[in-house]
């Protein structure tokens, strides 16, 4: 198994860092996008619901959900994927959990998640 | 036809060019070396036998030793034949992965899981009897009438029904080579291959 990972490792290592965010984050990702020739940047915002697989795993993903005209979208954004071309974290989440599913079944004023606010590190 | 005996590592994922993430398979695939050499004329067929795996010297019985001693290879696992070589083969040579490259369509052959004693429903896609409800109740995945009446009294030979399924031999054709690294005698292939991890493997061309 050892070798696998080795080898996972080295076929992403030269993909972007992206910033750090966990569960409750507001972000917004940019994908790039080919369409036929031409290729361009599509944002997408919403709330980081989950972030699967461990800090050294190279496969890991995160799920970002957005109320997209009234109906929940959820999208799966590998780590690793090329094709990101940078994540922005708007808002800082505060929540209890690392995996927030209950957002799915609350909306509107319910849904809003509690906004943390750091202590500048000086 | 060319070939390589490896033994699969696992499975991955592989981000190609256009950032799309393809599922792969990790094959261990080599060093293997050249322990035979077979022609028209001394066995009737041109092929050449392809050895791989270190085993210890203790593990290998004192014929296999003195086949392995002919070609000045150290013992190995797994021997494999490969009819009409398409390369040129000399006794103790060493095949790599290099034999291959990115983007070459390739077979591989391996010992699928076993997965026991399968009914019909798993085993050959019968899809079962009738319905889940409306009285039935013991024939969901049952194979149904298997044969004839008194014409002819028997049923027909290769009939399907349950049995040991998997642990056979399998090949899969058409796959791709995603990535070949020559340093480590990986090979990265696209899709699945048969068989479990750390099984062997036959990849041929």
């Amino acid at each position: 198994m050892d070798i696998l990972r080795e080898v996972t490792q080295s076929l992403v290592a030269e993909s972007s860092e992206l910033p750090k965010f966990q569960a409750g984050d507001n972000v917004t990702v940019y994908y790039r996008i080919k369409e036929g020739s031409k290729e361009r940047v599509q944002p997408f915002r919403g709330d980081v619901i989950q972030i699967k697989g461990g800090s050294n795993n190279p496969n890991r993903t995160f799920t970002v959900r957005k109320i997209s005209s009234g109906i929940g979208v959820e999208r799966i954004f590998p780590m690793n994927c090329p094709n990101i071309d940078k994540v922005v974290v708007n808002k800082y989440g505060k929540v209890r959990r690392a995996r927030i599913f209950y957002l799915r079944e609350l909306s509107g004023k319910k849904a809003r998640i509690k906004e943390r606010r750091y202590k500048k590190e000086s | 036809m060319i070939g390589l005996i490896g033994k699969k590592v696992g499975m991955t994922s592989f981000y190609n060019e256009e950032g799309r993430q393809l599922p792969c398979t990790l094959i261990q695939a080599g060093p293997c070396f050249i322990t035979q050499v077979k022609t028209e004329e001394t066995d009737g067929y041109n092929a050449v036998q392809v050895a791989f795996d270190d085993a210890k010297e203790k593990n290998t019985s004192k014929p296999m030793q003195g086949h392995f001693a002919k070609s000045g290879v150290s013992p190995k696992h797994k021997l494999v034949e490969f009819r009409d070589f398409d390369l040129e083969a000399n006794l103790g040579d060493e095949l790599g992965v290099d034999l291959f490259e990115e983007g070459d369509i390739v077979s591989v052959v391996g010992t699928s899981k076993g997965k026991g004693f399968q009914g019909v429903v798993k085993r050959h896609g019968f899809r079962g009897v009738g319905d889940r409800t409306h009285g039935q109740h013991n024939r969901l995945r049952a194979p149904g009438a298997i044969g004839m009446a008194s014409t002819p009294s028997r049923v027909l030979k290769g009939q399907r029904m349950a049995g040991r399924t998997g642990g056979k031999r399998v090949k899969t054709q058409g796959l791709e080579i995603v990535k070949v690294l020559a340093d480590k005698n990986l090979i990265l292939i696209k899709g699945n291959v048969p068989g479990a991890r750390g099984s062997y493997v036959v990849i041929e061309q």
